[in-house]
Parts: structure tokens; sequence; C-alpha cells
């Protein structure tokens, strides 16, 4: 079951249980038993200590946060000790798990009874218990909906993306001189940061007065070159710094894809005297679906969290035009303070998400198996 | 463009024309491409030595246009003049860079560590863990990619606050692993796939335990893959914004936060707005110049499938 090959496995289990003798199987269970005792005790202490009912205990709970980390380390050992070869194969996985267990499920659970609380950091009060209200008051905000409704469009303006980068690794995939040195430049923008980006570009490029965008807006016959001023010229100015940072990704994907397509199949449509749409119709697309489905989607769930680039550029504005919904939310918490409505609002956000992505996910791979 | 030449042999001049014209395409394309890529970071480079005429004035060619000056760099104290002067804008800006290299090296290395492991296991064994399969664990981690900030960024607040870990580099660093680790898990997956299994076979054979085939045999020939995730790591959460801006105040501030704070004051002088963005963007840069070829060739393995 552990291993494809049956083979090794019998050879395995004859090695390991000599190697393994029944007191070090008792011994890692001890192990194991007293450091998780050790780590409750630790942790009930403090929760008594919180909660007012002793007096000993921590000033933080960082001392948990220790705990945890060496009963993690103990439960390992103690794995390895009592599973034998099995124990041996989990420890690969085991870090990885209880790393990601303790920093997302804790928070996310948490993030959910914040989200139903009524706690607002400027008010006087602190948090008190508002059941389902966060929900209600957020089917009647109009910003939150305008957000979401934004989102759609710079969804969907991952098609672009995706095309203009295809094209990119079209082009780089072809014979041409200085290959190297084009592939390099056509990267660079990947590493920028996006709030540098939002500088640079959005803030002084695109500047209205002297800006050089600006002044080759009014050169080609644009006489006022506001490019933050009206919603749809602010949506796309975004969605143009934003495309301009992440099409290198998509493009350097679809290049390796590229490269690791079979010659022949291209060679005989050629043959065959197809012209270069023809044979990247029928031949270079179908067979890049997989790869261009992988991208898409990944591409899809970082727009999802796009952020900084708006809430440096125009922080929203004009009018919520350009908000996305963690922009959103990252007002609702900076300017407004607002905790517990905040979470509420990306609690259903991610519910939002998840149904999406589930969805996407499952018509492209029924589109996926009728194509191929 | 040989399709174009196949088809149209009967008329070989037709089609050599056919043929420059459509290199003269390409290679436009490519250069506008170029310019595209190029135009905002010279343009930062070069606005950084400007002084105000230069930049309302929309002066672009240095020594040409305008006289280069180290302006935009004596405001951060790094022009040779002030380098050897005491500096308050310079010790801030040194260590908001050091936070932003210890920060996202460390988160780099500990979600590569930990996304190896991980990736080697799923790729040579069946894990049963209650109900979840392989491809259960699997899709748990991967899970964690589409969790928005957002929806972390507030529990974590509190939580950080809690264990006093706000404003912290431990904090971040922990927070961005946990934001690289499916992407590393991702690429080191592909990887590891591409290894033939009967290299691992060949090893227990000759007696090496599963560690020791894996830490002698197969991380060696993993290393493209490891680069080109260490790489794409070091990228997310050097230029991470929004939990750095929200978890962190004075201690720990990275690079992106004190930019963004910078832009958001008015007034600001562009030169040295311009120094402070190429100061930031300078370090990633020199890596993809450098590194590219390992990014390309590291995912290649795995886009391959």
């Amino acid at each position: 079951m552990q291993n494809s090959s049956p083979l090794t496995d019998e050879r395995h289990d004859k090695l390991t249980s000599s190697r393994f003798p029944i007191s070090r199987k008792n011994a890692g269970r001890a192990l194991i038993a007293i450091v998780s005792l050790a780590a409750l005790l630790v942790l009930v202490v403090q929760i008594l200590h919180t909660a007012g009912t002793i007096t000993a205990g921590f000033s933080d709970w960082r001392p948990i946060l220790y705990a945890y980390l060496l009963w993690a380390i103990a439960f390992g050992i103690g794995q390895a000790l009592v599973r034998e070869e099995r124990g041996l194969r989990a420890l690969f996985l085991l870090p990885a798990v209880l790393f990601t267990v303790a920093v997302v499920i804790f928070p996310t659970a948490f993030g959910i009874y914040i989200a139903s609380l009524d706690w607002n950091l400027s008010s006087y009060e602190g948090p008190h218990f508002n059941g389902w209200n966060n929900l209600i008051g957020l089917f009647q905000d109009s910003y939150y909906w305008n957000a979401l409704g934004n989102m759609v469009f710079y969804t969907v303006s991952v098609l672009a993306e995706y095309a203009i980068a295809f094209a990119l690794a079209l082009l780089l995939n072809t014979e041409i001189r200085a290959r190297k040195l084009f592939r390099v430049v056509f990267l660079l923008p990947l590493m920028l940061s996006p709030v540098a980006v939002s500088w640079m570009i959005g803030k002084s490029l695109m500047e209205y007065r002297f800006g050089p965008a600006a002044t080759l807006a009014r050169y080609l016959g644009w006489d006022n070159p506001a490019f933050f001023s009206s919603p749809w010229t602010a949506r796309l100015s975004i969605e143009t710094m934003d495309a301009w940072v992440s099409i290198p990704f998509i493009m350097i994907l679809l290049l390796a894809g590229l490269k690791a397509m079979p010659k022949d199949l291209l060679e005989a449509a050629r043959v065959d005297g197809a012209t270069g749409w023809q044979s990247f119709r029928h031949v270079t697309f179908p067979l890049m679906l997989p790869v261009s489905i992988t991208v898409l989607v990944i591409r899809i769930i970082f727009k999802l969290k796009l952020a900084d680039i708006v809430i440096n550029v125009t922080a929203g504005g004009p009018g919520g035009a350009t908000d996305t919904v963690s922009s959103f939310i990252y007002r609702v918490y900076r300017d407004r303070s607002n905790v517990g409505y905040g979470t509420g609002l990306a609690m259903f956000y991610l519910v939002l998400i998840i149904v999406f992505l589930t969805a996407l996910l499952r018509v492209s791979r029924r589109w996926t198996q009728r194509v191929a | 463009m040989t399709s174009l030449a196949s088809e149209s042999r009967s008329e070989p001049a037709s089609s050599r024309a056919k043929q420059v014209l459509s290199r003269a395409l390409i290679y436009g394309a490519l250069l506008f491409w170029a310019f595209v890529c190029l135009f905002p970071i010279y343009w930062t480079v070069t606005t950084s030595f400007k002084s105000a005429i230069d930049v309302t004035q929309g002066h672009l060619i240095p020594w040409l246009d305008f006289q280069p000056d180290w302006k935009g760099w004596r405001s951060l104290g790094l022009s040779p003049d002030t380098i050897f002067e005491t500096s308050t804008a310079r010790a801030e800006f040194l260590s908001r860079f050091v936070n932003s290299i210890i920060t996202s090296v460390g988160a780099s290395a500990l979600g590569l560590v930990l996304g190896t492991l991980a990736a080697y296991g799923f790729s040579r064994f069946q894990y049963k863990f209650a109900w979840m399969r392989n491809d259960d664990i699997l899709f748990f981690f991967m899970s964690q990619l589409i969790l928005p900030p957002v929806v972390l960024a507030l529990p974590f607040l509190v939580l950080y606050k809690a264990l006093s870990l706000l404003d912290t580099r431990i904090g971040l660093i922990l927070l961005y692993t946990l934001t690289v680790l499916p992407i590393v898990i991702w690429i080191m997956r592909d990887q590891f796939n591409s290894i033939p299994i009967e290299l691992d076979e060949a090893a227990y054979m000759d007696g090496l335990s599963i560690w020791g085939t894996f830490m002698r045999i197969i991380l060696p020939l993993a290393t493209p893959g490891m680069v080109a995730a260490f790489i794409l790591s070091l990228v997310l959460c050097w230029n991470e914004y929004f939990f750095a801006a929200l978890l962190t105040s004075t201690d720990a501030k990275t690079l992106p936060v004190m930019v963004a704070s910078q832009t958001g004051s008015q007034g600001i002088n562009w030169w040295s707005m311009a120094a402070l963005s190429t100061a930031a963007i300078a370090p990633l840069v020199l890596v993809g110049i450098f590194l590219e070829r390992y990014i390309v060739s590291g995912l290649t393995a795995g886009a391959g499938k």
C-alpha cells in the first residue's frame, strides 16, 4: 500500500521489524503521551490564568507557541518510533501539516467568531455578539456589491492578459535572435513590487500634468488624459498596471508548456501544409489546454486577492469605481476600525470565492475532457 | 513563417517578401513589448537623478536633456557625498531593507523546507489519514492558496497580539511561509514526479534508508525546481504589502510599507520617491536578470504535464 513496488516493501519490512524492537514502540508511545499531557497542561494553566481563576501563568500566550512546537517535534519522533517505516514516511508530510493546521485552522475559526461580533475598535464598548447582523448589513452595503461587481471585471480581464501572454510566449518560442535577452526583459515586471509599481506607473508615469504617458496621450489626440478621474478609464488603468506586473507570470508558464510540447506533431502539421494559424488552432492550442487552464486558475486566484495597487493608487476611487473587495475591506479596517463587520465581509467573500472556483474547476475539467 | 514558404513555392519572390515582412513583424512586436517592460523602470531610475524642473518638463535622456544629479539619492543618504555622513533617512531605509531581506529569505527558506518534504511525500508514498487520501491532503494544502489575505488579516492581528508576535519579523515569516507553501508544494511535486521512482528503488537496494535516499539521491536532482520555487517565493514575500501594512508598525516594517507610506503623503519629492522605488525594486531586478534561466528550467518540469 505504501510503495509502488512490492519487492522493496517486503525487503524493508523484514529489515525494519528487526531494527525497531517492541521497547522502542513503547518508548515512542510514552513520549507522545507525556509531551501531549505537558502541552495540554500548559494550555489549561494559561486558559485558567487568562480567565482569572488562578494566578500562576504567563503574561502572554507566547509559551503556548513554544509548547506546540515542542509537542510537534516530539510527536514526529514518536511517530517514527511507533510506526516504524510508515512513521518515517509520515515525517515528510507532518511538518507541513502541523504548520498549516496551526496557522490556518485556528485563525479561520477565530475569524468566523469575529465575523459574528459587533466590534468597532474606535468605539468605547468593545466587542459584543451581533448574530447575523453583519451578514444582513452586508446585503444592504452597496459599496460592497459595487466592489464585487468590479471583481467580475478584473477577473474577466484575466482572459485578455492570457491572450497577450500567449502571444508573447509564442513569439519567444520562434527562432529569434537574442532570445535570452528578450526573455529576461519580458520577465522583469514580475519581479517588481506592486507598491513600487503603483508609484512608478500610477503616480508618476500616468501623472496628469507631466507624466510621459499623459504626454503621449495628449500627443495622440486625447485632450484630457486623466487616467483616474472617470470610472471606466480608472478601472482600465488599474487593470493595465496589474496586467503589466502579472503577464510575465502567465507567459513564463505558457512558455514552459510550449517547450515541453512534442515537436513531431507540429512537424506533421507543417508537412500537411497547414498555415501558421491553422497549426496553432488545431495543434498548439489544444495541446496547451491543460497548461492554459492551470495558469488561468492560478492567475484568477491571485487576481481575486488584488489589493495593493488599488489601495496605493486610487484608494478605491473615483466613487468606488476601482475598488476590489480586498481594498474595500482594508479601508473598513483602517479608516472605520470596524473589525467585526470587515471580517464578516471577508468571510462572505471567501465563501463566494470557494463556490466560484469549485464551479470553475468543474466546468474546465469537463471542457478539457470534451476537447481532448 | 516556414509554412508560408512551403505554401507559395511557385512564387519565390513574393514568398521571400512575405518572410521578410513576418520577420519584421515579429521583431517589431518583440521590441515594442521590450519597450513596454523597460520604460517604467528606465523612467523611475532616471527620475531619481532629476531636479524638479526636469521632471515637470518631461525630460527623458540624461546628459542630452538634463544634467543628472544625485538628488534623489542624497535625500536617502545614499549618494557619494552623503554616504559617509550619518543620515536618519538612510538609517530608516536600511532597517526596512534588512527587515525585507530577513522576512522574505526566512519565509522562502522555511516554506521551501516544509514544502519540499511534503512534495516528496506526495510524489512517492500513499498516505491515509482518517478519510483523507493523498489527493485530499494535497487539496487541503492547495486550498490555502485561495484564502484571500483579508480573511486572515484580522484574526492574525488579534492572535499575534496575544502571542506578542505583532510587529516582529518572526510573525511575518510565519505568515509568509503559509502563503508560499502551496506554491512550493505545487512546483516541487511536479519536479519529483519527473524523477523516475526506479532511482529510489535502486537506492533502497543499496541499503539506503528512506531519508538517506531522499537526501543523497533525489534532492540533488531536484535542485532546479527548488531554485525556481525559492525565487518565486522570494518575489512574493519581498513584494507583499497587505499583511505587512496591517501587522507591523515600527520595528518590523518592510520596504513596500515604507514606499507606500511615502506615496500617501502629498508634496513628496519626485526624485526621492524615485530613488526609494529604485532601491526597493533593485534586488529583485538583479535576481531576475541573473537567475531567470533557473525559473524557466525549474518550471518546465512541471508545466509539461
